[in-house]
């Protein structure tokens, strides 16, 4: 166990999970301050879980082993209920806590939707969890040692860093899931959420079959990442036109936003979503603010004649 | 809230490090939509809200219904005043954050590192109770006694402080903090220097331990106790906090460490919230006397002027620019993103020669979130032992720190709802702790299980 090791695994571990955090999540304080809640929250599902297992296993008999075992798989599944009911409580208080930014906001907007507030609580999530999964195994990976040597996988500390990245990835996408479910109460979303997450841990009971757990939990995740995009109001054509930026003639965005007169200038989100306001622009009552809508077309400059 | 903290020093000065949260006394910031016409009602509406409650939504009811343009325009005002204060709230709690993790990731890197702090090598003076007790019923015993020394020392020492600073005696309290920062910032600083270089097998000759330490040692007391870059104080502040939480953390025995964690927050809890607790009247005097408390005692999160404020044009001209930049910083989620920097830059350049009463509005307005360094201090001693005595176990130190985090946030949202100075240790201090034994205790062995297996939930 190298160093090489020790960067790799956390690169891959936890790589895309920062990235999403500096990109989107770092320049904003409500953001961090709702990342760590969610995070806080996440740990208090643990502790309550590893209560109710810690009192199990003092309660049972030590040398019986399937008894054990059952005790175990139980405090998986507990614990994995426990987070959605977390996760549920969370969304509750966010719910509050956008009521008290509504009241207090001058144009009746709260400076940070649900939907942002969701995909920050699940990033929260992910990043705890993953984090509690392998910061030990990171820690020991700097240290002496062989992998495997007495007869388990020598993959284990790769297939742990994967593991981890597609949990936290997950939990992102089963945040934006659960609260959309939440906000339009459709039952079968959080049930959906809920099951997935019982499905990936129970699938890691494969370990070390490999293939048998993280095969379904990446396409589990690729298939959750669909639904959350498509909930999000994203589109296969949105999807493309997000590619095709920067080849994208300007004459082409300015038209799909039926603005008129435009030129060649650096345009502002604040003042453009206002005036989409007033003029009852029909983009204004899909999304929370036409600002958000149009950053991936900030390479292209547009700007209004008034 | 109000932190403040007594600088304890050497080992030789008792330590008291007392600390409560402080929020600046600042008037509301108006807003700064399209022209500045805004700010002179604002100023108005600073005073009407300040004298006000906070009325909420009624403020939108009454600005709908309300055909003038004024009353229109000024809940409008008051409303933005809020959601500013709102926004402020956020973004103080940030420029808290980092600090606190800054200290901390310090302190845990040397402790995992350096074995010198984990070592136990005798106790301080303060703690005269030995732990190497064969029962429990005498550790504990013994524990308790040594809390009790040190809250007396505690107690003690910040007594003397406030009675010193009612009576004026600026002298003496400067005399003392620079003698305790000297000793922080050179002895302190020699040894933790001695100790990496030990552990990481570097040969350094004394020509070059010399300069080095002299020049930290001196470019450090400029910068806290005269003028400097605001960056670089903070820095210094971070490091001294530090460094003493790792001279706790090593000399502190096991369980006295934890009880005295404990009754430190109770006891910055009644310190602060009664009326004669020695904190809340420090802290009250110097508002009377329109004072800052000692630069060196507090962390601030802004620009802040030393004791003589309206300095005249020339020597106000170097700082001036930081300002308006924390300035322009604090409002730039205000403007419309991007282009408007730019144009506001420009702006900035005649700025110097504004005269001085804009200049000590805007300082007023960009004064922050202080937190006292006895925080940071406690702060980091917690997560320091929980790194070095919880069976070199990460997950218990990473639950520590988002527990004082959340604390810290917790104890800041109550800041915004009683503007007035509160203890900063209590929150965060309780929830590390429960968070510590529970971790260590419940979560650990139910982690461990699911890594030897394998299995994620």
């Amino acid at each position: 166990m190298t160093l090489a090791v020790f960067f790799g695994c956390t690169f891959i571990a936890f790589g895309p999970a920062f990235g999403l955090f500096i990109f989107t999540i770092a320049r904003d304080p409500l953001r961090i301050i709702i990342l760590i809640a969610g995070a806080f929250f996440w740990l208090v599902s643990l502790l309550l879980s590893s209560l109710i297992w810690f009192i199990a296993v003092k309660a049972s008999d030590p040398q019986d082993e399937r008894l054990q075992k059952g005790l175990l798989i139980f405090g998986v599944m507990f614990s994995v209920l426990l987070q959605e009911a977390f996760r549920f409580l969370y969304y509750k208080l966010l719910r509050k806590a956008i009521e008290g930014l509504v009241a207090l906001s001058e144009d009746g907007c709260s400076p940070i939707s649900i939907q942002q507030m969701a995909y920050v609580a699940g990033v929260g999530f992910g990043l705890m969890s993953g984090a509690f999964s392998m910061i030990n195994l990171l820690a020991d990976a700097l240290g002496p040692g062989t992998v495997g040597i007495h007869g388990d996988s020598q993959l284990y500390f790769l297939t742990s860093a994967f593991m981890t990245m597609v949990l936290i990835f997950l939990h992102t996408f089963w945040g934006i899931l659960f609260f959309h479910g939440c906000e339009h109460r459709r039952w079968w979303e959080i049930a959906a959420v809920v099951i997935m997450h019982l499905t990936v841990s129970g699938l890691s009971f494969c370990n070390p079959l490999y293939v048998g757990s993280l095969v379904p939990s990446y396409l589990l995740m690729a298939a959750a990442a669909a639904w959350a995009y498509l909930l999000s109001g994203g589109s296969a054509q949105n999807l493309r036109r997000f590619l095709l930026c920067k080849c994208c003639s300007r004459k082409g965005v300015g038209d799909t936003l039926g603005l008129v007169g435009y030129q060649d200038c650096c345009w502002d989100g604040e003042r453009l979503s206002q005036w989409l306001k007033q003029e009852h622009h029909p983009l204004v009552s899909q999304t929370r603010g036409a600002g958000d809508f149009l950053r991936p077309w900030s390479g292209c400059y547009l700007s209004l004649e008034k | 809230m109000i932190t403040f903290m007594n600088n304890s020093d050497s080992e030789e000065e008792p330590c008291n490090e007392r600390t409560s949260l402080m929020s600046a006394e600042s008037p509301p910031v108006p807003s700064y939509q399209d022209g500045l016409q805004a700010s002179a009602a604002g100023e108005a509406q600073a005073h009407r809200r300040r004298a006000g409650s906070n009325r909420g939504p009624n403020n939108i009811a009454g600005g709908e219904m309300s055909g003038s343009g004024i009353p229109v325009r000024e809940s409008a005002l008051e409303n933005e005043e809020e959601e500013l204060t709102l926004k402020y709230g956020a973004k103080h709690v940030i420029m808290l954050f980092v600090p606190v993790t800054l200290c901390m990731i310090v302190v845990v890197a040397t402790i995992k590192s350096v074995r010198f702090y984990t070592e136990k090598n005798g106790q301080l003076i303060y703690t005269p109770f030995s732990e190497d007790t064969p029962s429990v019923g005498q550790r504990l015993l013994n524990s308790v006694l040594n809390t009790i020394v040190m809250i007396s020392v505690i107690i003690v020492m910040t007594v003397f402080l406030v009675l010193l600073y009612k009576y004026r005696c600026y002298k003496f309290i400067h005399g003392w903090l620079i003698l305790s920062s000297l000793m922080l910032l050179f002895l302190f600083t020699y040894i933790y220097l001695g100790e990496v270089l030990k552990t990481y097998n570097v040969a350094m000759d004394y020509p070059t331990l010399f300069i080095v330490i002299w020049n930290f040692g001196a470019v450090g007391m400029i910068c806290i106790h005269w003028k400097g870059p605001l960056q670089l104080q903070q820095a210094y502040l971070i490091m001294i906090s530090a460094l003493m939480a790792l001279v706790f953390i090593k000399y502190l025995p096991e369980w006295s460490a934890w009880v005295i964690l404990g009754a430190i927050s109770i006891y910055d809890l009644m310190a602060v919230l009664c009326p004669k607790g020695p904190l809340r009247m420090l802290v009250e005097t110097a508002q009377e006397r329109n004072e800052p408390i000692f630069p060196a005692l507090i962390y601030s999160s802004a620009m802040m002027w030393t004791v003589g404020m309206a300095k005249p044009d020339t020597a106000a001209r170097g700082p001036s620019q930081q300002t308006w930049d924390a300035a322009e910083d604090g409002r730039e989620h205000l403007r419309s993103p991007s282009h408007a920097e730019s144009q506001m830059s420009e702006t900035r350049s005649p700025v110097p020669t504004h005269p001085i009463t804009s200049l000590e509005e805007l300082e007023e307005e960009e004064r922050g979130v202080k937190l006292g360094l006895g925080d940071f201090i406690f702060y980091s001693v917690l997560v320091g032992k929980a790194a070095a005595t919880a069976s070199g176990d990460w997950n218990t130190t990473l639950a520590c720190f988002v527990a004082i985090l959340i604390g810290l946030c917790l104890t800041l949202l109550l800041l915004a709802v009683f503007k007035k100075a509160l203890p900063a240790l209590p929150i965060s201090i309780t929830f590390g702790l429960i968070f510590y034994f529970s971790t260590d205790n419940l979560v650990r062995p139910f982690m461990d299980t699911l890594a030897s297996h394998q299995l994620y939930i």
